[in-house]
């Protein structure tokens, strides 16, 4: 499966333009019994043999319903969450292999940021402190200069820099998610995961955030990771987008591709049930109901993981599991049935 | 159509140690047997307080109703002000005439109560059944609401259920004395899309077969396109705009329901265009509303409305706004 897709990029000349590169990246939580002689007695396969890549300067989205390993993918690729298997590079770098030392000498390249603005600033400090940190941490400056960077990078989110004295509760959600962008600018990151940073604001403050990101990109040509579980705004933001489902990746396609000519059953009727804002359009449209819940990811269905689910599933989808390929050029898949489903598209 | 519900000039106060935060002004609007009035608004624009307050269901003190009246139309008597009711009389109209749907399942139902018994509770209470005849119902309850193996379940208790069976749950409560109305309060915000959907079409269908009418506060303006007749857009605690869902989204008379709109990304987009946002950020509720909310924000904003408090003014059938400003021909709004 990697095999297939390394060896495309490995002859293209796109090579030197990957930013990320994750191999059959798999996250898995052991469950222990008893205190004191614990043994593991099985595990939450939180992320299942992921691999994709993400390109300069671009916005990779990842879509998913709770639980499905959005979070625990965009953990294990910064290396918060030591991996089970798999491989994580950064450029040429393979992050996954790197002692403590070294990792710690990679961070400034590669920063996250969280959906709880409030929980991830810490209410003692002033928000210059806060920005400041990591600065400090890694010695980047005097800190007269410090001080400056701090400065403009208030002012490069969006606000005032007389407020850097102010402490985190004084602001607004949507200005406390403008901190914590500051706070992931200081070091000038290459590379950002970003975990839900829009789903806790409101609407009209949503445009604005979204609006921020993607001026930073343009300006200092970031490559983002963006979590969410709102398909329209990743859609929004994003160049592609990545569809999880129970941990393992079902479809990974451009935005345009998944809108127009999504190949998967299960994004069929993800797209199906997110919700227009046009009562018209609302209306005279079909939707898919998926019946049933997520099935749970210590105990993963045998065969296709979404099989139990799918409006139309074989006896094939039961016995095997699908293979994550790329079924037309920068379209990836995991379905057995695509062919019948994407008709004369999946032809090549 | 009858009227089923009144609320006129409602205004609650919420007297804090830091000061008064001034939660609802003004707020007025009828809800009809049958339909489904959506409430939209940002955190903190009064949507939740606004239905919460007519059931007694809001702490008070600190909270206070300083003004308004709520007629509900659905006893067999003469309509009542549920405002005035005292605890024994809301308490025959809440749970019975009145449902309620939370966002919040888990912490919503009782944790060490069998959800049987929550939902028969209520039965037993309202409807004066016996256990034997209450169980019965609620089983048929359960069946309706679409968690299989009812008759099991209804000895199990709220944390065995995943979180769209407890959604289920919390609808079967609030439909089980045949309610004339339900308040569902953010019914599917902490939901998946999938299950979200699932809710959606439950609560519809549940609507028509005993024509409900259902109030659906929510702050996402996808789902209200899907669901709502009617819809109520609220911003820092005052009416903005009342509109007929088509009209609303086709033709927003409110700057501010113009900017929410815009704000909103395009399923079909390709990612290239910028959303329009709306700048600035919803204002203090501790300072006293003395001109229009929405001025801070507003691109149209002139001296008018820094000055005075704007009053709803029918735009068209069934369409009220509260903004001076006539924006279909970008001047302000003469003899309002």
């Amino acid at each position: 499966m990697s095999e297939h897709i390394s060896s495309q990029k490995h002859d293209g000349t796109t090579e030197d333009q990957i930013m990320v590169r994750v191999q059959n990246l798999k996250k898995h939580f052991p469950i222990t019994k008893g205190v004191i002689w614990s043994k593991q007695v099985g595990a939450v396969k939180a992320v299942n043999n992921v691999s994709f890549d993400i390109m300069k300067g671009e916005t990779l989205g990842v879509v998913g319903e709770s639980g499905c390993g959005k979070s625990t993918t965009g953990r294990a690729i910064l290396s918060l969450l030591k991996p089970t298997s798999g491989k994580v590079f950064l450029e040429d770098i393979e992050i996954t292999a790197l002692k403590d030392e070294e990792l710690r000498h990679l961070r400034p390249r590669m920063q996250m940021i969280f959906q709880d603005s409030y929980d991830s600033l810490n209410p003692r400090h002033s928000v210059a402190k806060i920005i400041a940190e990591p600065m400090v941490v890694n010695k980047t400056g005097s800190p007269r200069e410090i001080r400056d960077r701090v400065m403009e990078l208030l002012e490069l989110v969006g606000l005032n820099p007389n407020h850097a004295v102010r402490y985190p509760h004084e602001f607004s959600g949507g200005q406390r998610q403008r901190i914590n962008i500051a706070k992931a600018l200081a070091l000038n990151p290459e590379f950002i995961v970003c975990d839900e940073p829009i789903s806790a604001l409101d609407v009209s403050i949503q445009a604005q955030i979204v609006n921020l990101f993607q001026d930073l990109q343009e300006q200092l040509g970031l490559t983002y990771l963006f979590i969410a579980h709102d398909l329209s705004m990743v859609q929004h933001i994003s160049h592609r987008v990545a569809v999880m489902y129970l941990g393992q990746i079902m479809e990974l396609t451009s935005c345009k591709n998944l809108s127009d000519n999504p190949l998967h059953p299960y994004t069929q009727s993800l797209m199906s049930a997110v919700p227009i804002p046009d009562p018209k359009q609302e209306l005279n449209r079909t939707r898919i109901i998926l019946e049933g819940e997520v099935p749970s990811p210590t105990n993963l269905p045998r065969g296709c993981v979404f099989h139990n689910r799918c409006p139309i599933a074989q006896d094939i989808c039961t016995d095997q599991v699908p293979e994550y390929r790329e079924v037309i050029p920068n379209h990836f898949l995991a379905c057995h049935l695509a062919d019948d489903k994407g008709g004369s598209s999946i032809a090549a | 159509m009858t009227k089923i519900l009144s609320v006129k000039n409602l205004v609650i106060k919420f007297y804090t140690f830091d000061g008064v935060v001034h939660a609802l002004n003004n707020v007025s609007f009828d809800l009809e047997e049958g339909e489904t009035l959506a409430i939209v608004g940002e955190s903190g624009s009064g949507k939740s307080v606004s239905m919460l307050s007519l059931l007694h269901l809001l702490p008070m003190p600190p909270a206070k109703i300083e003004n308004g009246e709520a007629y509900f139309y659905g006893n067999e008597e003469e309509p009542v002000d549920l405002l005035k009711l005292n605890r024994s009389g809301i308490s025959k109209i809440r749970g019975g005439k009145i449902g309620f749907i939370f966002q919040d399942a888990l912490s919503a139902l009782n944790p060490v109560m069998t959800i049987g018994r929550q939902i028969s509770e209520s039965i037993i209470e309202h409807l004066g059944l016996s256990h034997a005849k209450a169980k019965e119902k609620t089983i048929e309850l359960l069946k309706r609401v679409g968690i299989p193996g009812a008759r099991q379940r209804y000895d199990n208790f709220p944390h065995q259920f995943s979180g769209g069976m407890r959604q289920r749950v919390m609808i079967a409560v609030s439909m089980a004395c045949t309610p004339k109305i339900v308040i569902a309060d953010e019914p599917t915000t902490a939901l998946d899309v999938t299950v979200q959907a699932q809710i959606v079409d439950l609560t519809k269908e549940l609507q028509k077969e005993f024509n409900i009418a259902v109030v659906w506060i929510t702050h996402d303006l996808g789902v209200v396109a899907g669901m709502a007749d009617r819809v109520l857009v609220m911003y820092a605690g005052s009416p903005v705009e009342i509109a007929n869902a088509q009209d609303l989204y086709s033709n927003p008379q409110h700057p501010y329901t113009i900017g929410l709109m815009n704000a909103l990304p395009n399923v079909k987009g390709d990612g290239d265009s910028r959303l329009a946002s709306i700048d600035g950020i919803p204002p203090d509720l501790m300072d006293e509303p003395r001109h229009c909310q929405f001025a801070w924000r507003c691109p149209h904003a002139f001296d008018r409305c820094w000055e005075e408090i704007p009053q709803q003014v029918s735009v068209g059938e069934n369409h009220v706004v509260s903004c001076f400003f006539d924006v279909e021909n970008g001047r302000p709004k003469e003899n309002v």
